[in-house]
């Protein structure tokens, strides 16, 4: 380089290509994730005769679709320095609330949209607690996470929701066909919905103004981004998402359950945490949460056929957890 | 440029504060504080810790509403009620802790609430052009930074404030606030800056700089405006005093 210009000021390929391969690579989180993925696939199909087979694969995606897509929604709201503790109980709203209209004979497309707009307005409620009355988010949604369960349970009785509609259970159990493979139909929208909220994320310009709000609020108030709007939209995405994850959720068991989905906003929250999203906010991206739900799932689906008892797999999930975050933080110092 | 303290007392103000107080609560940040700026002007604003200088900034910066007091510019009365509707008028300010995001690259932080976007939609972000800018702007300040992909969590403190201060500069601001924009800076960085704060004076601008350094103030200033305990208590061109008043002023000590 030229002495009196220590650095260049332009994008300059010859001082990445200088830092080695090896630094590149662990500067990109997405690639260090995904090479953990690849080492748990790579382990299981050498150790296991069933984890290497279409039908065990799928299954494991369909399992892990409703949580990836509700974590999607998370991810946003995280990035934008809250966090969504209401995200399990929204699941089993929008199920319960399209549920209900289904067996009073509603069509499917009215009834979802009905489940949907519901969250949609939870999250929005969210939104305006935390961006208005200024309560921490999660104060706010730990509050609604109790007052939307209570709904759950109160507009049922208590009891499940049976005798769902083929039209819409086959939501959740419909493979489509791509070559070869039968792909479940969840899976696919879990891939629409990932690429969908990436370029929300890192196309627009709400999105520029999300991870701006996340990284540093008051800098982003003193440069004229209007955070509370920021938040308002975050909240309610994250409220609809979790409600399209509850509604695949109800469709795949065929049954809305009040106590459906309790305890699933900590695996939404671990999947985006595992997947590099800082809980200080204004980091990752939507990739690292669809990685980080596939790690949970297939670990679960691992412990399941190297034959572990099925009373463990929280712990190796808790494990999984601070070891990533471990290994993210490790990674932010070293570079 | 050299007769620029003569003329400036003719000149009509950009911006002007008229009587304007501000409480936070029972605390009188400003009290009554009248303050001018003028077209290639540059103001230094002095005082002590807690003397009211980051509150006036801020209200011209729309931070702060004044509690009491007008706000003119270009000798209209105006409001400034958020930071936007400073950045419309033409009030453009680089704040003390330096408003960066720190997980966000170069281009992010440059255009930070003012990003281009591309065609009509207003939706997605013209990354191309934010990177273009960016170049060319760092680049004809002569500003020099690591790779533009770097997060400003990477930068140094000298790389912050050249990237603070830069991205103040294209939009065309008529007047330029700065709080503190020498204080993380070494000698050589310093001396930068000052001939940034230079130029944009030659550019028909008004510059507001606090600063505690005596030296850069005397370096720079045409005017020195000197607050204590929220009050103005100095208003001097540069020509008519000396480092020796203002700290005096500053104090609150008995002048000679």
């Amino acid at each position: 380089m030229e002495p009196d210009k220590p650095f260049s000021t332009e994008e300059d390929p010859a001082r990445f290509q200088s830092e080695g391969a090896l630094t590149r690579f662990a500067r990109n989180q997405i690639a260090t994730l995904a090479l953990i993925l690849l080492a748990m696939v790579v382990v299981l199909s050498l150790s296991t005769r069933t984890f290497l087979t279409a039908t065990n694969i799928f299954n494991v995606m369909r399992a892990f679709s409703w949580i990836a897509i509700a974590s999607f929604g998370q991810s946003i709201v995280i990035i934008g320095g809250g966090i969504d503790l209401s995200a399990g109980s929204n699941m089993a709203f929008s199920g319960i609330i399209t549920a209900m209209l289904l067996v009073e004979g509603v069509n499917v497309a009215l009834s979802i949209g009905a489940g949907l707009g519901i969250t949609l307005l939870v999250g929005l409620a969210n939104g305006l607690m935390v961006s208005k009355t200024k309560l921490p988010p999660f104060i706010a949604t730990l509050g609604m996470m109790s007052i939307v369960r209570g709904f759950c349970y109160g507009l049922t009785q208590g009891w499940p929701v049976r005798g769902l509609p083929r039209s819409f259970v086959a939501l959740g159990q419909t493979d489509l066909s791509f070559f070869i493979w039968r792909v479940p139909l969840p899976a696919v929208i879990m891939v629409c919905f990932a690429v969908l909220v990436y370029i929300l994320l890192d196309k627009t310009k709400l999105g520029y103004h999300t991870y701006a709000v996340g990284g540093n609020e008051y800098a982003a108030s003193l440069a004229g981004i209007f955070t509370g709007r920021v938040k308002n939209v975050a909240f309610t995405l994250s409220g609809l998402l979790a409600g399209v994850g509850g509604i695949l959720m109800t469709a795949r068991l065929g049954v809305a359950a009040p106590t459906a989905a309790s305890g699933y906003e900590l695996d939404i929250i671990a999947a985006a945490v595992i997947g590099g999203i800082s809980l200080t906010g204004g980091e990752g991206n939507v990739w690292g949460a669809l990685i980080g739900a596939a790690i949970m799932q297939i670990l679960r689906n691992a412990l399941v056929l190297l034959g572990f008892p099925a009373y463990w797999q929280p712990a190796a999930i808790g494990a999984v957890i601070i070891g990533a975050v471990m290994i993210d933080m490790y990674r932010k110092k070293s570079i | 440029m050299s007769d620029t303290t003569v003329t400036t007392e003719k000149k009509e103000p950009i911006m002007a504060l008229q009587g304007v107080s501000k409480y936070f609560g029972g605390v009188h940040a400003l009290e009554d504080v009248d303050f001018e700026g003028y077209p290639d002007e540059i103001v230094t604003l002095v005082g002590d810790n807690g003397a009211g200088k980051s509150t006036l900034i801020k209200i011209l910066a729309g931070v702060h509403q004044p509690s009491r007091g007008k706000i003119l510019f270009r000798g209209k009365p105006v409001e400034i009620p958020s930071p936007r509707a400073a950045q419309a008028l033409g009030i453009e300010t680089v704040y003390q802790e330096l408003a960066l995001i720190e997980t966000r690259d170069v281009p992010a932080n440059f255009f930070l609430g003012r990003e281009p976007t591309r065609g009509t939609s207003k939706i997605f972000v013209d990354r191309k052009k934010m990177v273009n800018d960016t170049v060319h702007t760092l680049k004809d300040l002569g500003i020099v930074l690591p790779s533009l992909r770097t997060l400003v969590r990477y930068l140094s403190g000298g790389q912050r404030q050249a990237l603070a201060i830069g991205r103040v500069m294209p939009w065309g601001g008529q007047v330029i606030i700065m709080d503190e924009p020498t204080a993380a800076l070494g000698v050589r960085e310093s001396r930068k800056v000052l001939d940034l704060v230079l130029q944009l004076k030659e550019k028909g601008c008004s510059v507001v700089v606090i600063s505690h350094n005596m030296r850069h103030v005397f370096n720079v200033a045409d005017r020195i405006v000197v607050l204590r305990g929220g009050r103005k208590v100095g208003d001097r061109m540069k020509s008519e005093t000396t480092p020796d008043e203002i700290v005096k002023l500053i104090v609150g000590a008995e002048m000679l």
